[in-house]
Order: C-alpha cells, then structure tokens, then sequence
C-alpha cells in the first residue's frame, strides 16, 4: 500500500487517524458529558478507541522504520517535528506560569491595593493584606501550609537531575552498540521516572490530609495543583515513551546510527526535567 | 507509479495525498463558512429594525459567538490549511507534505470538533453566548452547561491546528526541491512558515486557557476569582496573548496570496521581495508583545496603557512596507484585471481601511471611546473579511485552474467580485458611523438614532451573503467543467506550480527540479 517516492517514504492511505478522531471525540465529549453528572462510560470507550489507535499507529511506524523505509531526509522530517512538537509543550506551561507570576505580583499586590487601586482594596476587599502564599481576600478554602521545598521537593529534583544523566548515559551505550548499557540506563531512567511520580502523589496525599493545601485553595493551591500536576502528567507520559523505548532496546529494534524514537524520548525527558526545575524554583522554593 | 488508493468515500477518511487533504480542508472551510454566514444573517436580520423581531436575546448573542467562532477556527483557519496544503508542495518542489498521515489526522479532527462546537446550540440551557473571546466570568460562573462541550471542541481544534503547524514547517524546511534557498521561496511559502510559527507558539496557550476555564468551572480553582486572589482580567492577557497573534495567523497567509497574483497581472516580479519577508517577521515579532491593546479600557497601569499604545502602532510601518510594496509591484506594470487581479486589487484597498481604524484603535485614549462598540466591528470585518476572505476568494480563482484543469467562467467571477465589492462596503462601511455614534456590539436591539444605518447595513449583509451562495454555484460549475486550462494558465505566472499539468497529477515531483 506504500510507495517511496524519491527516497522519501510517503506512507499509503491510512485508517488510524480516522479512528483517532472517533476516539478523540468520545473521550472530550464523553467527559464533558460525565462532568455533568451523566454516565462516564464514552469517555471509557473513548480512550479504549485512543489506546488502540496509538498501539496501531506507532506499532505501523515501529514496523515501517525495522524495514528501513526511514531515509535522513525523513529521519529529519521526525526531528524537526518533535522538536517543535516539545515547543508547544513549553508554551502550553508558559500559560500557567504566567498565571502564577501574574497572581504574584499584579492581582494578589492589586487586590491589597498596590499602585492605583488603593479604592479596590478600601471599598471591596477591606482590610486584606497581600502577602504570598494566599488564597485570596476570602480564604478560599481557609488556612493552609506550602509544601517544604527541601524535604520531598530536593529529593524529587535530585530523582530528575540523576534520570537525566542514566538516560544520556544509556543513549551512549546505544552509540557504542553496548545493548546492556543501553538497556541497564533505561531501565535506571524508567525506575527514577516512576520513583518521582510516586513520591509526588505521596506528597499530594500529605498536602491535602496534613497541610489543608488542596487544589481549591484559593489562587496559590490553584497554581499549585495545576501546575505540579500538569508536570506529574508530563512525566508519566515521559516514562511510558521510555519504557517503550526500553522494551523495543530488550527487543534488539535501533542501531548505533538510526535511533530517532530513542532520541525523541529522550529530549523529552529532558523537558520534563527543565520543567521541573521551574516549578522547584517558583513554585517550591520562593513559596 | 500507479495510485493505487482506495476509491469512493474512504479515498476522502483514509488518504494521505495534500492534494486530496487540501481539497478536503477547503470544502470544510467552505461549508462552515455557509453556516457561519447564515448566522450573520439571523444577526442582521435582528438588526435590520430597531425592537425585538425574530430571535430572543440570548439566542442573538449565542448566534454572535457562533458566527465569530465558526468564521476564526472553521472557516479562514481551515482555508488557509487547505492552500498551505495544496500549494506548498508544489511550490517548493516536495512530492508530498513530510508526514501525510498526521496530515490526514489534523484535517479528519476537524469535523468532529465543528460538531461539537454546533451541537451545543440545541444543548438544553443554549449554547454559549459570551461572545467568541468568552471571557471570564461570563464563560465561568454565568455561562451555560454547554460550554464545557465547547471547550472539547477547542481543545481539538488547537491539536489539529498545532499538529498541521508542525507539518508545515516540517515540509517547508525539510522537503525543498534542491537550489531553492529560502530567500527563493514564493512569498506565500514564507508567509506560511511564520504562520506555523505563531500557530505552535500561541495555540497552547489558548488551550490553557480554556483549561483554566475548565478547571474553574468544575473542579474549584481560582485562576478567575477575585475573591480567591485570581483575576477575571488574568483570562483577558492569556486570552489575547493567543489572540492578537491569532489575527496575524489569520492574515499573514491572505498577504502571500495577494504577494503571489499581484505579480502576475502586473507582469513585474514583486517589488522588494527581502523586505516583505523581513516585514512578514516582524508583524510576527511584533503580534507577541501587544496584546492589551485589545483590553485599554480594564483599568492597566498608566505605563502600561502607555506601552502597548506605542508598540501597537508600531505594526503600521511593517504592515506600510507591504502595502507600499503591492503597490510598486503594479506601477508601470503591464496590468490585466483578471477575476484574481480584482480581488486582489480589492483587498489591498480595503484592508488598509481595516489597517487604518486599527492605528484609530491602537490610540490609548481615543480607544477609550472606540471600545466595544460597531466601530471595532467594522475595523475587523475590513482585516478579516476584505482581508483574509477576499485573499481566500482570490486564490481560489488564481489556482482553481491548476486544482481542476478548468478556467472558471470569466463574466460568472466578475460578477461575483463587483456584488461582493459593492455590497460588502455596503454592509461594514456604515457601522464605521454607528460605532463611532456609540452604538455597542453584541447587542440585539438598540437605540432610534441607530436605525437608518442599521438598516443599510443589513441591505448590504443581504446581498452579500446572496453573492457567497453564487459563489457556491461558480464553484461547482469550475470543477464540473469548463474551458481547458494550460499548464502555465496566467501569462505572466511563475513559479514551480505553473510548470506541471493542469490539473495537477495526484503526484508531482516525485523526483525533484532542479531550481536554477
């Protein structure tokens, strides 16, 4: 059903897209569905249709690439996009980060009536004082404790900083066609990734039972939640493209010269990890 | 090489040919740009006397939203996808986009997503009716059931526009045919690749927006409540920081169109090719850093206001350099006025109208009295649809025969151009003098003094959406038939597209040209 035209691989007429889009459909509209209080189960059916969808489109990719059909030219196409495909990654964060820097220092200082709105604070929220963390003039929420960055926090940095080394340390085994490198810094790589999202949800079931901190605790929980959880996501999705990645190295699938998934997930990972290193900063440490 | 592909509708779900894919994309565009267009009509139809005569309030303003939604994502959104798809291969020599199945799944999306969008109207409590920028709170605590459903959709509509983005530059950087160095690239494959640049760049962010608007509306978050330190006015900047760049999308690709037919009725290369790239860049450069000029009025630090007033105008000199440009391209040229040249000729006068109320616009204070009124509607009716639509509108007479191997009937398209010219001047010129009279958008009903110019616009609004339903007919009849287009089609036309036969094979360059 494929041709390749000029060296360059044009895959045939496809019908997983369209199963992606059936799949898509059910599972947005069926959580929104759910969300109002209906049945949850098209958004079930939905992400069934998705994960048949991505085990059936990159297993035809996977397969595509053993049989070589991957020249550099194509092999660059893949680089660029995932390339740019981690840039949207980053403006996607960028929204949520400029929401915590504007709560910080424009709407949380104005609600105290910093600048020119000294009648905001007088005449609707008298007698709030701005002061980082806050749930805002009405404590949504009521009162709450941050997370202490250097207990779990350093340790989790400490878990992303180490995975980014035994990731590159297996990428260099891969170089040096070393399978059990390769497959030890991946397996490495995989267990840190899992160790750190462990820790997390450890660390949410702390913040909501212990610290009254919950994801409606005004805008600092908010900011919290959404964006240590965005990142936790991130990470799991992380994880998953390097297990992939590990289980296809136990497999004998890339070379030492044509190894574009590998690479992919890699840089990946190392978004998740500057990502992480954001939220260490703004979120954990000047808390 | 034989096309060995499967025929019948699941040619159309399951392909992975741009030519098809483009084709694809326009028709959609097509067909939601009918429906968007009905719902102008039920707006002016409203409008067209003072007092409440067809449709209750809420459902105006839902058929306001719609309109603007269904005409930004579904129509020109998709127009220009499906011209970046059929042209740019062949423009730079690449026998296909560089990852043609993604390419099927950013178009097949798309469907879904208008679905979605649409079947919220007839969701029990109506469909949103915020107006297309849905601000906070009015899309939070006060708006309808539906919304969430219409965040869905927006959330696939964005993957499918960042997922086409990335396909794009992917072709443009990676797949041009050997000697073509980017300062040799059509100026439409230029605009493009800005183009895919401010897509990736902004469509997450509109898609964390609509998350926080998700998460605010059912699961307790702060990101628009005051009371819990957020700020209605935070879902504004992070609104129109995809928006303002979001405009630009829409237009940057209208200018390679018009910087691609320009050329050849005036028998002339275009004038300053270097500096509309380095304009296009730096409209690009610029759309980032001047989003609140859209929010003037919401109470911005005096420094602030200040700020965003200078850089705003700013955009006047790169956006100048183009339209100085067009111009110098057909002075002392060899001009024939072609169905294309007209529309093109259209849209550089009528734009820079847009252009000129949008530096009225940009003015701090005098947007103080601008703000929210019919005179904000006409500036960008005059960008988007004597823009980007009428650019839509020309490349689709400049390239149909390319696309069908057939001419469209010359006197049918001339008719079309002087009803859609006249009548659409008719219908946005006069909300010029209703906004500046004071008269406010979104609004089914107003007062006495507004009526006569109402009533004229609505004329207008008539007649040009019954020039749109001819176009359908001219359409139709072009790919049904006609007289045999030739491979070159235009004289005075250059360019890889015009070296392959009308109408293009479903492959093309399947080895590359040698560009001299």
């Amino acid at each position: 059903m494929s041709q390749a035209q000029g060296g360059y691989y044009l895959p045939g007429p496809s019908h997983w897209p369209i199963i992606g889009s059936i799949g898509l459909a059910f599972l947005l509209g069926g959580f929104a569905h759910f969300l109002h209080g209906e049945s949850d189960i098209y958004m079930f059916i939905g992400a069934a249709i998705m994960m048949i969808m991505f085990f059936g489109w990159f297993g035809t990719v996977i397969r595509e690439s053993q049989s070589g059909k991957f020249n550099d030219q194509v092999d660059m196409s893949f680089r660029m996009s995932m390339v740019w495909f981690i840039f949207s990654e980053v403006m996607f964060f960028a929204a949520f980060f400029g929401a915590l820097f504007y709560a910080r220092e424009l709407s949380i200082p104005w609600l105290g009536g910093a600048g020119n709105n000294a009648m905001t604070n007088e005449l609707l929220w008298k007698g709030f004082e701005a002061t980082w963390p806050s749930n805002g003039p009405k404590h949504v929420g009521g009162a709450f404790k941050t997370v202490d960055a250097w207990g779990i926090p350093a340790w989790n940095t400490l878990i992303l900083l180490t995975s980014g080394l035994t990731v590159t340390w297996a990428h260099w085994g891969l170089k040096k066609n070393n399978r059990s490198q390769l497959i030890l810094g991946l397996f490495l790589t995989v267990a840190l990734g899992a160790t750190f999202v462990g820790l997390q949800i450890h660390e949410y079931g702390h913040a909501y039972e212990h610290l009254n901190l919950k994801l409606t605790s005004g805008i600092y929980g908010t900011t919290f939640f959404m964006l240590t959880g965005f990142h936790g996501l991130h990470v799991t999705i992380g994880a998953i493209m390097l297990l992939v990645m590990l289980i296809r190295s136990m497999k004998g699938h890339f070379t030492a010269k044509h190894h574009f998934a590998f690479e992919a997930a890699a840089w990946y990972w190392h978004f998740v990890d500057v990502v992480w290193l954001g939220l260490f900063i703004f979120v954990y440490w000047l808390a | 090489m034989s096309d060995h592909h499967p025929t019948g509708i699941m040619r159309w779900i399951k392909t992975t040919n741009h030519k098809d894919i483009g084709t694809l994309y326009l028709w959609f565009a097509f067909i939601m740009f009918l429906i968007g267009g009905s719902f102008a009509m039920v707006i002016r139809a409203e409008l067209l006397k003072p007092g409440m005569q067809i449709v209750d309030p809420l459902f105006f303003n839902s058929m306001t939203t719609m309109h603007g939604l269904i005409m930004v994502f579904g129509a020109v959104m998709p127009a220009m996808t499906g011209l970046a798809n059929w042209l740019i291969p062949m423009m730079i020599g690449a026998p296909d986009m560089a990852l043609p199945r993604m390419n099927n799944w950013s178009f097949w999306i798309l469907p879904f997503a208008a679905v979605m969008l649409v079947s919220t109207l007839f969701m029990e409590g109506g469909g949103p009716a915020f107006g297309w920028t849905f601000y906070a709170p009015l899309s939070t605590t006060f708006a309808p059931k539906s919304t969430d459903f219409f965040i869905f959709a927006i959330h696939m509509l964005g993957l499918s526009s960042i997922m086409g983005a990335i396909n794009i530059i992917a072709t443009i950087l990676n797949m041009r045919a050997p000697g073509m160095t980017l300062m040799k690239m059509p100026m439409f494959v230029w605009t493009w690749l800005i183009t895919a640049f401010l897509l990736i760049a902004v469509m997450p962010v509109l898609a964390g927006a609509v998350t926080m608007m998700l998460t605010d509306r059912n699961f307790g978050t702060n990101f628009f409540n005051a009371a819990g330190g957020g700020d209605p006015i935070l879902f504004q900047h992070v609104f129109w920081f995809f928006g303002h760049p979001e405009v630009y999308i829409m237009i940057l690709p209208a200018f390679g169109v018009v910087s691609m037919i320009i050329p050849t009725f005036s028998r002339k290369p275009l004038f300053g090719y270097a500096s509309m790239v380095y304009a296009t860049a730096a409209i690009a450069f610029l759309s980032f850093i001047v989003w609140a000029h859209h929010m003037f009025t919401v109470g911005m630090p005096v420094a602030g206001e200040l700020y965003f007033m200078y850089a705003t105008v700013m955009i006047a000199v790169p956006t100048a350099v183009k339209v100085f440009n067009w111009t110098a391209t057909m002075w002392r040229g060899s001009l024939t006025f072609e169905t294309p040249m007209l529309w093109a000729i259209a849209f550089v006068f009528l734009f820079t109208i847009g252009g000129f109320t949008g530096v009225m616009l940009g003015v701090g204070p005098a947007d103080f009295q601008y703000q929210d009124t019919y005179f904000v509607v006409a500036h960008f009716h005059y960008v988007l649809v004597t823009g980007a639509v009428f650019a839509i509108i020309a490349a689709f007479y400049y390239w149909v025969p390319k696309w069908t191997g057939h001419m469209y009937n010359e006197k049918l398209g001339k008719t079309h151009f002087w009803l859609s010219a006249i009548s659409v001047n008719v219908l946005f010129f006069p909300q010029h003098f209703l906004g500046l009279a004071g008269m406010p958008r979104r609004i089914p009903d107003y007062a006495l003094q507004f009526a006569d110019w109402n009533f004229v616009s609505s004329i207008g609004g008539f007649v040009f959406g019954a020039s749109q339903v001819f176009f359908l007919f001219i359409v139709i009849k072009t790919i049904r038939g006609g007289e045999k287009a030739t491979d070159q089609v235009w004289e005075g036309a250059e360019g890889l597209e015009w070296t392959i036969p009308s109408p293009a094979p479903y492959h093309t360059f399947e080895t590359a040209p040698e560009i001299k």
